[in-house]
């Protein structure tokens, strides 16, 4: 991309944001914006995945543990140490990244289908963790902890919901672009190079026990930190609000918003806010089958997800605008196909998820 | 000492349980390499099927094998509709699917039997029988069971000839194919076999711990502990390695960690396991070419 085109689509992105910010703040109730806030925090989240799995190749089911973890240190530091809402979240992201690196020690050893596994167990037993009597004196045990929403700074004059839609939208821009900038850097190259290849990957000079803890600290950052806001904008944070039922739905959000798209945590988050709400009008137990059904007809159907999806429409509505010739492969489900898409293995010698293309 | 005594005889009961889970995982695991996420919900839809039955007035054990029966026929019916086309999908595809089944088949449950939690019946006398009280009348005949159905499963992959079939199927498709073995109904006949299993560890352990739509994920943590620990491409292995879960579990809850942890000392182990020796206690170590 030259640097006029760069520039310009820079322009867009901040443009967007701004609109993104100010829209809603303007046209929405507070309890509209409190949902919109919970799937900023939730697209926060699965972008945590996506690196991880989209990027790098190492499925986790467990990254509601890493949500739970990062909820946590906010409200113990908030609420037993009186620290200000926005000085918790480097603290979080400090602890997750931490508790990250040392599960993806053990997670090296283990291929895709063993780290699933594990990370499935690890967040089966974290509501056990948190319960447990020894850290009920900052924990709060089984009760949890009730923390206070903050106030807007500066004497802005608009609700308190507004000013968190506002912050967590901040956060959320920046992780994107940090994200955005790792995996199309030197580090995102290698990433994906482990993920399609790791012996050649490997055989290039790529260090992959490195390489492969860092991704996973990184992407535990990324859902600690959401955990955080979670946490700030929820109020409460209780054991039993961190089941395996928060990580099968990040995982859920992951699949369907796209998998190797940065882009895709945000349909991600937009499905697992918005979807469960217009399904319970059916029934209480719809968003569990809903979430089903779609996992499955996704993995069918549509394997790169929504962004894909999205990504191939509009290379097709380019193609059609510019030259009415149609290309054999576009470039949206190229890259997603390397991950998701079924790929004949011989059995066992498959490397962690993506396809094993020959060199 | 009678202490200890009591902590290995009850997680003996329990380990069966943990046994025929994860028997039932490793004969899934064995044959397409797929983990089965959902082999736990599948469980209790099946014990949900059997209070329906028996509340319907049938004698527990007309309920217990209409219900086998019926989960043997919902296992093949997943296998043929859902899992046939995942037979070569790498990793993350079978991953998602197992995870959407076990979504379904949770919601499913809740929905068709509601959320609260039930009390569901024993057939075997009640109160203390054995070892001056430490083992209860269906601890006892739960162990029984799930050892008959261990022993069962032995004699009909030793001795049978679909037995033969379905190992051979399993430990060399292609080949098998070629001296006519189908092979595709081999694993659908796996996947029933495994969902029976699995139905009948769900109604012996339903007494113990409660019925309610969430009831076998901590049991799945520990039957996958279980099929780790003892190799989980080895159904021997599985069984054995069910046991000492069971008889761990209840040990380091006595003694060590206590009760709420219980679950913790699963996952201590499935990383323990996998850091140390990977390949498990009896289990193949699996050379792969590169």
């Amino acid at each position: 991309m030259d640097t006029v085109k760069m520039l310009r689509s820079g322009m867009l992105a901040v443009l967007l944001w701004l609109a993104a910010a100010l829209l809603p703040i303007l046209l929405f109730s507070n309890y509209h914006l409190f949902q919109l806030t919970m799937m900023v925090v939730y697209a926060i989240a699965i972008l945590g995945l996506v690196v991880l799995t989209g990027y790098n190749g190492q499925i986790s089911l467990g990254h509601g543990a890493f949500y739970a973890i990062g909820a946590y240190v906010t409200a113990v530091l908030m609420y037993q140490y009186d620290w200000p809402y926005w000085a918790t979240l480097p603290a979080s992201a400090i602890v997750c990244a931490a508790v990250g690196f040392l599960i993806g020690l053990p997670a090296l050893r283990l291929g895709g289908l063993y780290l699933a596994l594990t990370t499935f167990a690890l967040a089966v037993a974290v509501p056990q963790l948190l319960k447990h009597n020894a850290l009920e004196p900052w924990t709060g045990g089984v009760q949890g902890l009730v923390i206070d929403k903050p106030d807007p700074p500066f004497g802005l004059d608009i609700s308190p919901d507004a000013w968190l839609y506002l912050f967590s939208l901040f956060i959320g821009g920046l992780l994107f672009l940090f994200a955005w900038n790792v995996v199309r850097g030197r580090v995102g190259r290698a990433m994906m190079a482990i993920r399609d290849h790791a012996l050649a990957a490997e055989a290039m000079g790529i260090n992959i026990a490195l390489l492969k803890t860092r991704t996973f600290a990184l992407s535990a950052m990324f859902t600690g930190i959401a955990g955080s806001l979670g946490a700030i904008v929820v109020q409460f944070v209780a054991p039993d609000s961190f089941g395996i039922f928060v990580s099968i739905y990040f995982f859920v959000g992951l699949v369907v918003g796209g998998v190797s798209s940065i882009g895709g945590a945000i349909f991600g988050g937009l499905f697992i806010e918005f979807v469960p709400n217009l399904a319970e009008t059916v029934s209480k137990a719809a968003p569990g089958a809903v979430y089903g059904v779609i996992l499955i007809a996704v993995m069918f159907l549509m394997p790169s997800g929504a962004a894909g999806f999205v990504a191939a429409a509009f290379a097709r509505f380019r193609r059609r605008t510019k030259s009415g010739l149609v290309a054999p492969v576009t470039r949206g489900e190229a890259g997603a196909e390397d991950v998701s898409a079924t790929a004949a293995l011989p059995r066992g010698a498959g490397p962690d998820v993506g396809g094993h293309h020959s060199l | 000492m009678e202490g200890v005594l009591h902590q290995v005889l009850s997680g003996i009961a329990s380990g069966g349980i943990y046994a025929s889970v994860a028997l039932a995982l490793v004969m899934i695991y064995q044959a397409t390499h797929h983990v089965n996420f959902a082999q736990g919900e599948m469980a209790t839809f099946s014990t949900y099927i059997a209070l329906t039955l028996i509340n319907f007035g049938l004698p527990y054990w007309v309920a217990f094998v209409i219900t086998v029966v019926v989960s043997f026929v919902i296992g093949v019916l997943i296998e043929r509709i859902l899992m046939r086309p995942m037979m070569n999908a790498p990793v993350l595809a079978s991953v998602g699917v197992f995870i959407g089944l076990l979504l379904i088949i949770n919601s499913c449950t809740g929905w068709a039997f509601d959320y609260t939690i039930k009390t569901f019946p024993t057939p075997f006398p009640g109160g203390p029988v054995l070892f001056s009280g430490y083992v209860s009348g269906h601890e006892l005949g739960a162990t029984g069971v799930t050892i008959l159905v261990l022993i069962a499963v032995y004699l009909f992959f030793r001795h049978t000839k679909l037995g033969l079939a379905m190992r051979a199927a399993a430990y060399n498709p292609v080949s098998a194919r070629l001296v006519g073995i189908r092979v595709g109904w081999m694993l659908a006949l796996g996947w029933g076999l495994a969902a029976a299993i699995g139905a009948i560890a769900g109604m012996m352990v339903a007494p113990i711990v409660y019925l309610d739509p969430n009831m076998m994920a901590g049991i799945l943590l520990y039957a996958f502990a279980g099929a780790l620990l003892g190799g989980i491409d080895n159904p021997l292995g599985a069984v054995l390695g069910g046991f000492a879960v069971g008889i761990i579990e209840n040990l380091a809850g006595a003694y060590l960690v206590g009760t709420e942890l219980k679950l913790t000392v699963a996952l201590l182990i499935i990383v323990l396991v996998l850091v140390v020796k990977p390949s498990g206690l009896l289990g193949r170590t699996v050379m792969s070419r590169v």
